[in-house]
């Protein structure tokens, strides 16, 4: 059956622990099924070919580029979004809060993307150094805040995850 | 939506997988990772009508280690390979350089095979496999064959696999006893693609301070992965000393024939590598003397 090459697919995925099935377009990007088959736009989409970052899910834990994945690769897996991390309306979670006491982020359009790609490192790493927080979001672009309190913002989140 | 119209496929074995690409031949591409396939197709660079998702065959990935080489196979993720201890004992070049490609989201879904079937001159898996004198396996539903990596990466993104050919897995020799071996390159920011990057590898010989064999390959500075030759041969029987490298660094910036673009023109790489080629031969030496890698 999988053998059959097809333009379009029926997938089922959980993301943010919720299941969906759809039936979509091979072609359609994991960035373009979040964004406009669910309704999760909170994945931001910047340049489309894996430098910016912005689009940065976790796909079983692990963060890979939404926009460098097709959403029928997806079938079967679970994904994790920046709608996913804030246990409640009322509350947010450790690094979003550590981004907003530490001014994390200006304009926002990169938060989303640096927000999953630290929940995934620090779950590996708890007490990183700075450079390593640097490392892990060079991949990442911002085009505001130089970046500064960003990495005080991850070094912020790392205590406080350290502390749950 | 990006990507032009195309016909998916996600067979879950290798024969069936060689049976699709066996059918299409070159008007279908294997998705191994997708890093680099998956821009290519959003900017329209590359348009098969059938893509072969290799994604779904867990037989494709391992990292198995015999006496002569570690075995890696292509579905084996960038990460995988980062996170490996046998990796990081039996092949430390690969260790230190695996490091280097791209960033922690791209090496969480990249691929060896894919690294080394897509051919990026300024890549860094290429350079490793051609610094070892690796080789690679492709199979298709004609047969299996071992290709050496100095015949396998042709021209720019252009390697000597047949259309209906898959690569299976990549071969990185075991070095020989009292080996040492350095990784470094040069990019504007870490995980950016090189604008040169050196690998070394030098076996000293019994008395240690004297060089019995050395291999310079660069990345970055041609249309494939290019091996120094001049200077590799010029350093054999060489004292292990400053003055040595110096010449060699002589020779390499002599040998070399790097191109000019956006990124850095070609006098700037050719006097980048030169300074590598120092640094990384004096740290493959130094590593070789300690027993730390090799």
């Amino acid at each position: 059956m999988n053998t059959i090459a097809t333009e379009r697919r029926v997938i089922r995925v959980v993301v943010n622990g919720s299941p969906y099935e759809r039936e979509v377009e091979a072609r359609l990007l994991l960035s373009d099924f979040l964004r406009h088959e669910l309704g999760l736009t909170g994945t931001h989409v910047g340049c489309e070919h894996g430098v910016c970052g912005a689009c940065t899910v976790l796909l079983d834990g692990e963060p890979v580029r939404s926009c460098l994945m097709f959403a029928v690769q997806a079938d079967g897996h679970e994904i994790e979004t920046v709608e996913g991390l804030a246990p409640n309306e009322a509350e947010l979670h450790p690094l979003q809060r550590a981004f907003w006491e530490k001014h994390g982020l200006q304009c926002g359009y990169c938060t989303p993307g640096m927000l999953m790609v630290l929940k995934a490192f620090l779950a590996e790493n708890p007490d990183p150094s700075e450079e390593e927080i640097r490392e892990a979001i060079s991949g990442n672009l911002c085009r505001c805040t130089g970046y500064q309190n960003i990495v005080e913002a991850a070094r912020y989140a790392a205590q406080l995850l350290r502390q749950r | 939506m990006k990507p032009p119209r195309f016909r998916y496929c996600s067979p879950e074995s290798l024969e069936e997988a060689l049976a699709v690409l066996g059918e299409f031949g070159d008007e279908a591409k294997p998705l191994a990772g997708g890093q680099s396939l998956i821009p290519m197709l959003n900017m329209r660079l590359a348009r098969p009508s059938v893509l072969v998702d290799l994604n779904r065959i867990p037989a494709l990935a391992g990292i198995e280690r015999t006496d002569r080489f570690l075995r890696i196979g292509a579905m084996t993720r960038h990460r995988a390979v980062e996170r490996s201890e046998s990796v990081a004992r039996a092949q430390p070049l690969l260790a230190e350089a695996i490091g280097y490609v791209g960033h922690l989201p791209i090496r969480t879904r990249g691929t060896v095979g894919g690294s080394i079937a897509h051919a990026d001159p300024a890549a860094e898996l290429p350079g490793v496999l051609l610094a070892l004198d690796g080789t690679v396996e492709l199979q298709s539903r004609r047969g299996h064959r071992t290709v050496p990596a100095r015949d396998f990466f042709v021209d720019l993104l252009t390697t000597s696999a047949d259309p209906d050919e898959l690569v299976i897995a990549v071969r990185f020799p075991v070095l020989p006893p009292r080996s040492g071996t350095a990784w470094l390159e040069v990019a504007r920011r870490h995980g950016d693609y090189a604008l040169v990057g050196v690998g070394a590898v030098v076996t000293l010989a019994e008395d240690r301070r004297t060089i019995r064999d050395a291999r310079l390959c660069f990345i970055g500075v041609g249309n494939t992965p290019v091996r120094a030759t001049g200077a590799e041969a010029a350093l054999r029987g060489q004292p292990a000393a400053a003055d040595t490298w110096r010449s060699a660094a002589e020779a390499v910036r002599n040998e070399l024939d790097p191109a000019s673009d956006i990124h850095a023109s070609a006098q700037y790489r050719r006097s980048v590598a030169g300074v590598l080629t120092e640094r990384a031969l004096a740290l493959a030496v130094q590593r070789a003397q300690e027993g730390t890698a090799g």
